[in-house]
This record gives C-alpha cells, sequence and structure tokens, in this order.
C-alpha cells in the first residue's frame, strides 16, 4: 500500500494496522465463504479437498435455477420501471422547473432508503392484501419497483445537476425543438447516469429478502429466499456455490455502474 | 442606408416577483443594423446579457417588444429564430466531434448530411481550425473551443449572431488575437454581431456602434470616437476612458460665445456645439489628452490657471493633476512626451491650462 504522508492521520500509531483490521472483518467472511465453495466435504466447515463439484451440483439444481429466473424477471422488470420513473422524475426536477413543494417531493422520492425495510415489508403486504391482490409475482415487482426508485433517481439526478444548463439553450439556440434537443444532448449526457442507476436497481433487486419473503408469496420463491430455505436444511459448500455466484454477479453489476457513472465528456 | 435588423420597443424584463422583484431591463429601446458590428458594454449586473437573452428568446419581455427585420419575435420560441448564439461559456455539446457540433444547426435544419459536412469544413477552415474536426471539445484548448463555438453559430448563416463575453476567459494576448480575428469573421460573413463586453478598450476597438448599459438602462448609442469623445452622461465619460468633471454654471458673454464659469477659478470659452444649449448650473466632461499646459504668464479667453499638484511619467505622456482652486477636484492633464510640448512643468509650479473650446462636453446629468 503506498502511503500517503501529506495525510495527517499516517502521523497516528496503528492507523495501518486498524485499517487492516477493518478490511478483515469486512471481507474475510466472504473470502472464507469462497473458499469452502471449492470444499470436497459435504460438512461446508471441514476442508478435505478442491473440487468445483458443487457449483455443478448448484447448476443442476432445478429449483435453484427457478428461484434464479424468477429474481432475475423481477430485477429486470424493476430495473425498467423504476429507471424509467426515476428517469422521469429527475427531469421533472430539475433545475429548469422550480415548483412549490419541491423540496418535499425530492424528500419523498428519497425516503424509501430510509425507512426500515421491515415496516416497508409489512406496509407493502397489508396494502397488498387490503386491495386483494394475488401475491406472486407481480406483487413482488410492484414492490421492488418502489425501493429501486430512490436509487435509480439519485445518479441520473447528480448527472442533470452537473449538467451546464447553456447545453439545452445551445440546441434549442441551434433549431432542435424541446423533444430534439432532449434526444440529441440531454438523453445522451444523462445516459451514463441512467445506466449506473439501472444497475444499482438491477443489483438492489436481485439482493432484497426482506420485502420479497413477505410479498412473494408461493409462486414467486427468488434466490435468496430459496439460499435461506437451504440454510435452514444444513449448511452445504451447494449454498457457498450459488452464494458465490451471486456475489460474482453482484461485483460485475457494481463494477459496470461503477465505470459507467466515471463516463466524463 | 443601412436596414434595421434587431430593434427593441421600450423593453423591459424583471425577474422575480413580490418584494424580491429585480428590474434586469427598464423601457430600453435600440436599432441595431443590418451588418453591424453592435456592442452592448456596462459594468456587471446592468442588463446585458439579459436583453441578449431577450433577442434569442431564451427569456420573455416583461413588457415591450423585439422585432426582426420588422416581424414581432414575442411568439417564436428559440428554435425557431434566425438568431444564432455564441454562449459565454460556450456550451460544447461534449459528446459530440467538433465537426458534429458545427452540424448539429444544420442538421436540425433539415440540410442533408453531405452539404452539412461541407459547410462545416468551410467553417473550420473560416475560424482556422481545419485539422480539429474529429477530436471532442474537452480536447481543445479555451481559445480552439471559443472559435469552435464561432465556427457552430455561424454555420446555419444566421441573420444576426448574438455573443455574450465570448473573450472573457482568454488571456490577454489570446483575446487580443480573438478581438482581431472577431471582427474580420463579422466583415467577412457580413452578419450582425451582437456582442456583449464589460470591457471598454475591447468595445472601442471592435465596435461599429456601442450601446452603453448602465443599471438597466441605455445611455448613449453611438460610433466608438463619438462615445469617447462626445459622452453625454457623466457615466459614460467615466466607465470609457478617463475624464475630468468640472462643475460650473454657462453663460453667454456679451459677444455671444458661451462661456463656463468655474466658481473660485475662472472662465473658459466653450464651441457652441459642446454645449446643449442650456444655460446655467452644468457639469462638462473634459478628456486629459484635450488639455495642454501652458506658462502661466500665458492668458486667454481659453485658459484656467493652476498649480501642478503633481506629476507622473508613464512612458508615451506625462500625466499631471493640477490644483485649480479649493473646493475643486484635481485636473488631470496627459501630455505626449514625444511632441515637444512647451516645456516641462515641475510640482508646486503655476500653469496655464489650456481647455479648447470643443474639448468640454455639456453633461445631460
Ligand atoms: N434568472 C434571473 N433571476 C433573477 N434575477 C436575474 C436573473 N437573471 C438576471 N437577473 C438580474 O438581472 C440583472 C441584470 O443581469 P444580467 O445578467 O443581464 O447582467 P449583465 O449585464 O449581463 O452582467 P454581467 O456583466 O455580470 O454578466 C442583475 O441584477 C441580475 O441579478
Ligand atoms: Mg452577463
Amino acid at each position: 500500500m503506498k502511503v500517503d504522508t501529506s495525510n495527517p492521520l499516517w502521523r497516528f500509531r496503528g492507523v495501518t494496522s486498524a485499517a487492516m483490521m477493518f478490511f478483515a472483518y469486512l471481507y474475510l467472511p466472504i473470502v472464507v465463504l469462497i473458499a469452502l465453495s471449492f470444499n470436497e466435504n459435504r460438512l461446508a466447515t471441514i476442508w478435505t479437498g478442491f473440487t468445483t463439484d458443487w457449483y455443478l451440483v448448484a447448476l443442476g439444481n432445478d429449483d435453484m435455477l427457478r428461484a434464479a429466473g424468477n429474481s432475475l424477471i423481477i430485477a429486470v422488470s424493476a430495473t425498467v420501471i423504476a429507471t424509467l420513473a426515476a428517469t422521469l422524475a429527475a427531469l421533472g426536477m430539475s433545475s429548469g422547473n422550480r415548483f412549490r413543494g419541491e423540496a418535499g417531493v425530492a424528500a419523498m422520492l428519497a425516503l424509501p432508503l430510509l425507512v426500515p425495510e421491515i415496516v416497508t415489508a409489512v406496509a407493502t403486504l397489508l396494502f397488498f392484501v387490503a386491495l386483494g391482490v394475488k401475491l406472486g409475482l407481480l406483487s413482488v415487482i410492484v414492490a421492488h419497483t418502489v425501493f429501486c426508485i430512490p436509487f435509480a433517481y439519485l445518479p441520473i439526478r447528480a448527472r442533470l445537476e452537473g449538467m451546464d444548463p447553456s447545453l439545452t439553450e445551445a440546441a434549442h439556440d441551434l433549431y432542435a425543438n424541446e423533444w430534439k434537443a432532449f434526444r440529441r444532448v440531454t438523453l445522451p449526457l444523462l445516459w451514463p447516469g441512467i445506466m449506473s442507476g439501472a444497475m444499482l436497481s438491477f443489483i438492489i433487486s436481485l439482493d432484497d429478502f426482506v420485502i420479497s419473503y413477505f410479498v412473494g408469496g408461493a409462486g414467486a420463491t427468488t434466490l435468496p429466499i430459496y439460499i435461506f430455505g437451504m440454510i435452514r436444511m444444513g449448511i452445504t459448500p451447494e449454498v457457498n456455490a450459488v452464494s458465490a455466484l451471486m456475489l460474482l454477479v453482484s461485483i460485475l453489476f457494481v463494477s459496470v455502474s461503477f465505470l459507467i457513472d466515471r463516463i466524463r465528456y | 442606408m443601412s436596414e434595421v435588423v434587431v430593434s427593441a420597443r421600450s423593453v423591459s424584463k424583471s425577474f422575480g416577483n413580490g418584494a424580491g422583484v429585480v428590474k434586469a431591463l427598464d423601457d430600453v429601446s435600440v436599432d441595431i443594423l443590418q451588418n453591424e458590428f453592435f456592442t452592448m458594454l456596462g459594468p456587471s449586473g446592468c442588463g446585458k446579457t439579459t436583453l441578449l437573452r431577450l433577442i434569442g428568446g431564451f427569456e420573455q419581455a416583461t413588457a415591450g417588444e423585439i422585432l426582426l427585420e420588422g416581424e414581432a419575435l414575442q411568439d417564436l420560441p428559440p428554435y425557431k429564430r434566425p438568431i444564432n448564439t455564441v454562449f459565454q461559456s460556450y456550451a460544447l455539446f461534449p459528446h459530440l466531434t467538433v465537426r458534429q457540433n458545427i452540424t448539429f444547426g444544420l442538421e436540425m435544419k433539415g440540410i442533408d448530411r453531405k452539404k452539412a459536412n461541407a459547410r462545416a469544413d468551410e467553417m473550420l477552415e473560416l475560424v482556422q481550425l481545419a485539422q480539429y474536426g474529429d477530436r471532442v471539445p474537452s480536447q481543445l484548448s479555451g481559445g480552439q473551443q471559443q472559435r469552435i463555438a464561432l465556427a457552430r453559430a455561424l454555420a446555419p448563416a444566421p441573420k444576426v449572431l448574438l455573443l455574450d463575453e465570448p473573450l472573457s476567459a482568454l488571456d490577454l494576448k489570446l483575446r487580443k488575437e480573438m478581438q482581431v480575428e472577431l471582427k474580420r469573421l463579422q466583415t467577412e460573413t457580413g452578419i450582425t454581431f451582437v456582442f456583449v463586453t464589460h470591457d471598454q478598450e475591447e468595445a472601442l476597438a471592435m465596435s461599429d456602434r456601442i450601446a452603453v448599459m448602465q443599471a438597466g438602462h441605455i445611455l448613449q448609442i453611438g460610433a466608438p470616437e463619438e462615445i469617447y469623445e462626445r459622452p453625454t452622461h457623466r457615466f459614460v465619460a467615466d466607465f470609457i476612458g478617463e475624464s475630468n468633471f468640472l462643475s460650473g454654471e454657462i453663460f453667454s458673454s456679451a459677444d455671444g460665445a458661451w462661456s463656463l464659469r468655474v466658481e473660485g477659478v475662472g472662465e473658459v470659452v466653450l464651441a457652441q456645439e459642446s454645449s446643449t444649449g442650456k444655460l446655467g448650473k452644468v457639469t462638462v466632461s473634459i478628456r486629459p489628452e484635450r488639455l495642454s499646459l501652458g506658462h502661466e504668464s500665458e492668458q486667454g479667453t481659453d485658459r484656467l490657471k493652476g498649480v501642478v499638484a503633481n506629476k507622473v511619467y508613464i512612458g508615451t505622456d506625462t500625466a499631471y493633476r493640477i490644483h485649480l482652486g479649493d473646493g475643486q477636484p484635481l485636473l488631470s492633464v496627459r501630455v505626449q512626451n514625444a511632441n515637444g510640448v512647451t516645456g516641462h512643468f515641475s510640482e508646486g509650479e503655476s500653469v496655464s491650462v489650456c481647455i479648447p473650446s470643443d474639448a468640454a462636453r455639456v453633461l445631460v446629468d
């Protein structure tokens, strides 16, 4: 690690070891999980040899694949709807359009980030039951869309804030009407924010347990719920393998999202 | 005889409402002529950008109207006005190449790609950046971006080009170059330029006519020489170059000449046309370089007596400050050094100041 000596923090003893311990605390469990997914022994905690069989077992498990399929359908649908809504919200809230109660609307958009998930889950469940909505994939998609919106909204909003308002004016100045200016200037410049927001939404949805568990019902078992069910039968390397695969997908998406968001013209 | 291209008629513009209302423009009228380099000059916040944005269609006037070739523009959105803008921040599209930036307006007007590209090349040639078509704006220097912004705005051959302090972000040397360049482009394209600046030298050097603005009003419109030599307002005389202000009383003497009597100092004759024809208390503006110094023994109807309070050698000129009398501001006199002046005067020496009869301009306020 390269130490930046201009940072006064490094004058204190033990900063390095504290940082190391912090990272170990964060990542050691994940490293262990991945390592044990290659363990030959059926008892996940005793190492007897290296194998990739558990991955084959996991990928051959129909229930697991069905759960993964559900997760994918839910995540993709929720992402598309949430990103679309978030984009429109961000455009509506952009600095050009001041309106009364704007701060209130902005707070409401971000609120789902702060409300405890269990509260949202219970409330959503009661809401669906009261409305007589049949629990299943659709109800999960609706619930996921709601909590994905703030995640999609924030990066899009940040992009829009950072955009020079005279760019839109320049487009109008050069004979582009509202739609063409949006299509040719605003949207391309916003695109990295939109992609980044979409990827975040996707991961958040893929990852969700509590809300899916409450509003999913029998027909909508998602991957996290399936993993939870497997663990109750006992921790096998197969669980580790499935988890490791999920982690891989998450890392991929988060990295791409991060890279896209760094695009600067 | 030049035709009027843009005309503002009693235009007012206010921002905000209630107690926080700001009157950015107050009853402004101006006619801008065909093929003219027209400059709006004034200090920060006087409403220059606002007037430009009204012409461009980015703001709506609170009162009054703006005409383009005699037609009211009020209901036309910016994208329907044959007017282009060079923005202060350049506002080049960062996701497009230089060439795509230039063809943007052409494509929006429905010109086919081939013609648009040819026109873009022509424009790149015009701003002397022919090899830069495939770069993106972030790969260009400030001065180059400036030229591309110009090329982009000129490409659709607008009737009027609006430029909002386009040179303010450039360093001094580049700014001087671009002043010449802009003037050349204006002459070559024959497009009416409406240029905004708060730099009086820039305005004097480039403009066919200048409108001097202050606090939402246009005080004076005229050619650079006119604005400089015959300012109508104290603000104009002060904002453009250096000026002396003498307060006194105008009276018409027995022989029919007009004279200015400065309390406790003396009298000087004024040329007929430099007075606005009013008698009584006035303030006159006199440029320091129009004054000259002579030996105290020299006398005449065009002279006032004074004492050299201080003198500063500034290369081409010597700047004198002359004490005329108690309660009067020191009179600033510029004497060119190479010109074989009637002797050099030292501090504390009594002198007579020669005020040519047409050097003093009576101000309206
Ligand atoms: N969108 C706006 N909302 C409120 N007030 C505004 C707005 N635009 C301009 N003003 C006010 O109108 C007045 C004139 O502004 P304007 O931008 O036209 O000045 P300017 O002459 O271009 O100044 P500068 O040389 O600093 O660019 C200022 O007092 C400014 O604060
Ligand atoms: Mg301005």
